[in-house]
């Protein structure tokens, strides 16, 4: 719906892809551990192997998580916008269908947080 | 049935305004917190001026509660002599 | 000989009416609407403007007589507090951190309604309702003025209130509050009576100012409680100002109903996720406690603001669909916010910590449904590896919510263990939020929420350092660089309680003053 205003409005759009030069947002959260309190944002280019993701971005950001070692990546499963979502590890965000500020979430199955609270 | 609530700061003259709020609302809870008093009622409240400076020994402006007033609900009808707290509903 | 009559003294009510009424004039040579230009456009109807009563009827003399006696008492206690080191009489230095909290987040914000009520208080063409606005425009003018004197005899002593200005419009948790004012006062003047001087003033600020200050007195600052209590004196007459213009527009014209029902919800909403900070200041900053929050939810939002929605009830209002959840997330989002805030206690302006044991015995008592189950084994996880030198800090940061801007901790009100997430696409471009209420608010104005000034964004656009600031230089901090543009001085206001500067000036300073040292 229309803003109700004195006159005509539009809003500038402040987070549009142009202006995080050459990069992307990219949100990640690790279902069932919310030791980690929330999902986190990321800014990677889009020429960036998912592989990468995993292997160097996430270790810093989830790796202190006394679960993060036990993580079996055959077992994970993705998830786009809350659909169930097939990544390929050795194609680059843009290949993966991957947008400016589009959400994932992985699931761990069998991994359910400190003393199972899924903290 | 709701209750509607007014709340003061603790001090001297709160003192013998609550008494008198207490006299006035046999109803009325009167609730000491840290450095507050809450008194919840139900329906409705009233303060009286008459009431007020009978306790304080002087002449008293219903207007005065403002100073140690903390909060309230409920709606306001205020004259003179009196300040009163109701819900219509 | 004339006899000397005396005056027969006028009764409240028609002093009231004589210095509220036929002030003003039908102006002719320029139309009303000119003179008035935005007290139409969001479609209330206003039919006859001297329908409109302040139920306290306090005219300006009054008014200047009573603050004048609220200003001589307040600075009073100020000064002895002052005078007499009453900083070191508080409970513990951490509840120093939740002043912090409170006076860099909420003191800009009475600022804000100033200005807020100031712009009301000329654009409604009704004399009544803009003296009563422009009375609280001063009030709220005064509410910024002495928290800032507060503020400055706290900073002669404790880290983190240098530059609570410069702050307030950088730092990320900072942006909450901010965005929440920066939203209202960019409505019209009647979304604005109803966002601040009934949603906030009216359902929510007893929240904020009445178990919190007693909590503040309760740990022995009464400098706190007397800013607190001498600022909600005025707000019961605030209250009133709202609750009086919820009922005057809906007494004014039927067809009201549905837009002042549409700002009710949303502002409620937008209010009870702002105070999730307030509530977690209760749970877990103040060393010895008056209540839970959920007990002063209970009190103050479901016993007293459902007596108010009951009455409004016959207007036809209904209570906010929102409050279903709140109600629910009431055992939850301090837990939450808290442990967000000590993960992220590097790039805060004030100390964080786990509670200790009997804190957390504490907690486990007050939210039996859900602190064990969900929250104490994180807590404790936490603190465990705190002792053992592995305190964590994350340094990736947070996903954020496009409406509340608060980061995406909040969980599926029917499933405490899942993130509530929420998205809306506008215009090709993706949208985030906490919650279908902050999501609902979207997506009702978009324009105006696309352009929200996200933290996290703005940080990753790299408009969050200094303007001499090379990010591409060799071996960049990005995070030191952030809290050097916040102004936050890294090991002095930020990171643990535990061996902060802070912590150890208190203990000396109490030390000082039970001995001759």
């Amino acid at each position: 719906m229309a803003v109700v205003a004195v006159q005509a409005y539009t809003g500038e759009v402040r987070d549009r892809v142009e202006n995080f030069h050459g990069n992307q947002l990219l949100y990640i959260g690790w279902e069932d551990h919310l030791m980690i309190a929330s999902p986190l944002a990321f800014l990677f280019p889009p020429t960036m192997r998912f592989g990468d993701v995993l292997e160097k971005a996430l270790p810093n950001a989830f790796g202190v998580h006394p679960e993060w070692e036990k993580i079996d990546w055959n077992q994970a499963q993705w998830f786009k916008s809350g659909q169930a979502w097939t990544p390929n590890f050795n194609q680059t965000l843009a290949e993966n269908g991957l947008k400016h500020k589009d959400v994932l979430r992985f699931r761990t199955p069998g991994l359910t947080g400190i003393k199972g609270t899924c903290s | 049935m709701s209750n509607v609530f007014i709340a003061f700061q603790t001090n001297e003259e709160t003192r013998s305004i609550i008494e008198a709020i207490a006299d006035d609302n046999p109803n009325a809870i009167i609730n000491e917190q840290p450095a507050m008093v809450k008194i919840d009622a139900p329906d409705s409240l009233t303060i009286k001026r008459a009431s007020i400076e009978e306790k304080m020994g002087r002449d008293f402006d219903l207007q005065e509660l403002h100073v140690h007033l903390i909060t309230l609900s409920g709606h306001i009808d205020e004259t003179d002599d009196e300040f009163n707290l109701s819900w219509l509903n | 000989m004339d006899m000397k009559v005396a005056a027969k003294k006028l009764g409240l009510k028609e002093r009231y009416a004589a210095m509220t009424r036929g002030l003003d004039w039908e102006t002719t040579y320029q139309p009303m609407d000119t003179v008035y230009p935005y007290d139409k456009f969001e479609g209330i109807k206003i039919h006859d403007w001297d329908k409109w009563e302040d139920p306290f009827r306090l005219t300006m003399d009054a008014y200047w007589k009573y603050q004048a006696e609220k200003e001589r008492k307040l600075y009073a206690i100020l000064d002895a507090f002052n005078q007499n080191n009453g900083h070191l009489g508080v409970t513990d230095a951490r509840y120093i951190n939740a002043l912090k909290l409170f006076l860099t987040a909420v003191t800009p914000l009475e600022y804000m309604a100033h200005r807020g009520f100031a712009h009301v208080g000329r654009q409604l063409r009704g004399a009544g309702a803009r003296v009563a606005c422009q009375m609280q425009a001063l009030d709220e003018l005064r509410h910024a003025q002495t928290q800032i004197h507060s503020l400055s005899n706290y900073n002669k002593h404790y880290n983190g209130f240098h530059d609570w200005r410069h702050m307030h419009d950088r730092i990320w948790y900072l942006s909450v509050p901010k965005s929440f004012f920066d939203d209202a006062v960019t409505a019209g003047p009647f979304e604005y009576m109803v966002a601040i001087g009934f949603s906030f003033e009216y359902v929510l600020t007893n929240l904020l100012f009445v178990p919190f200050i007693s909590g503040a007195a309760y740990n022995g600052d009464m400098g706190a409680m007397a800013f607190g209590f001498s600022a909600q004196s005025d707000e019961a007459r605030h209250m009133t100002l709202g609750l009086e213009m919820i009922k005057f527009m809906l007494e004014q014209d039927p067809a009201n109903l549905p837009i002042v029902q549409g700002w009710i919800d949303k502002w409620t909403w937008r209010g009870v996720r702002m105070l999730t900070i307030v509530g977690m200041m209760m749970d877990y900053m103040l060393p010895k406690r008056v209540m839970s929050w959920k007990e002063a939810w209970e009190i103050y939002f479901e016993e007293s603001g459902g007596a108010l929605f009951k009455d409004l009830a016959r207007y036809g209002i209904t209570i906010p669909k929102c409050v279903a959840q709140a109600t629910i997330e009431k055992e939850h989002i301090t837990h939450q916010a808290w442990t967000t805030f000590y993960q992220y206690g590097a790039a805060a302006a004030f100390n964080t910590w786990i509670p200790e044991k009997e804190e957390l015995d504490w907690l486990s008592e007050k939210y039996p449904n859900t602190f064990d189950k969900y929250y104490r084994p994180r807590l404790e996880y936490l603190g465990e590896q705190a002792k053992q030198g592995k305190r964590f800090y994350s340094t990736t940061l947070p996903m954020l919510c496009q409406c509340c801007q608060i980061p995406m901790f909040f969980t599926e009100p029917d499933d405490p263990t899942k993130i509530c997430y929420r998205e809306s696409d506008h215009n090709g471009e993706k949208y985030h939020f906490c919650s279908d209420h902050c999501k609902e608010i979207f997506d009702h104005e978009p324009e105006k929420y696309v352009q929200a000034w996200m933290p996290v964004h703005q940080i990753y656009q790299g408009n969050c350092f200094k303007p001499d600031v090379d990010p591409t230089a060799e071996g960049f901090d990005p995070l030191a660089a952030v809290l050097d543009w916040y102004n936050i001085q890294f090991g002095r206001d930020n990171l643990d309680f535990e061996g902060s500067e802070d912590q150890k000036n208190f203990d000396t300073w109490r030390q000082t003053a039970k001995s001759n040292g």
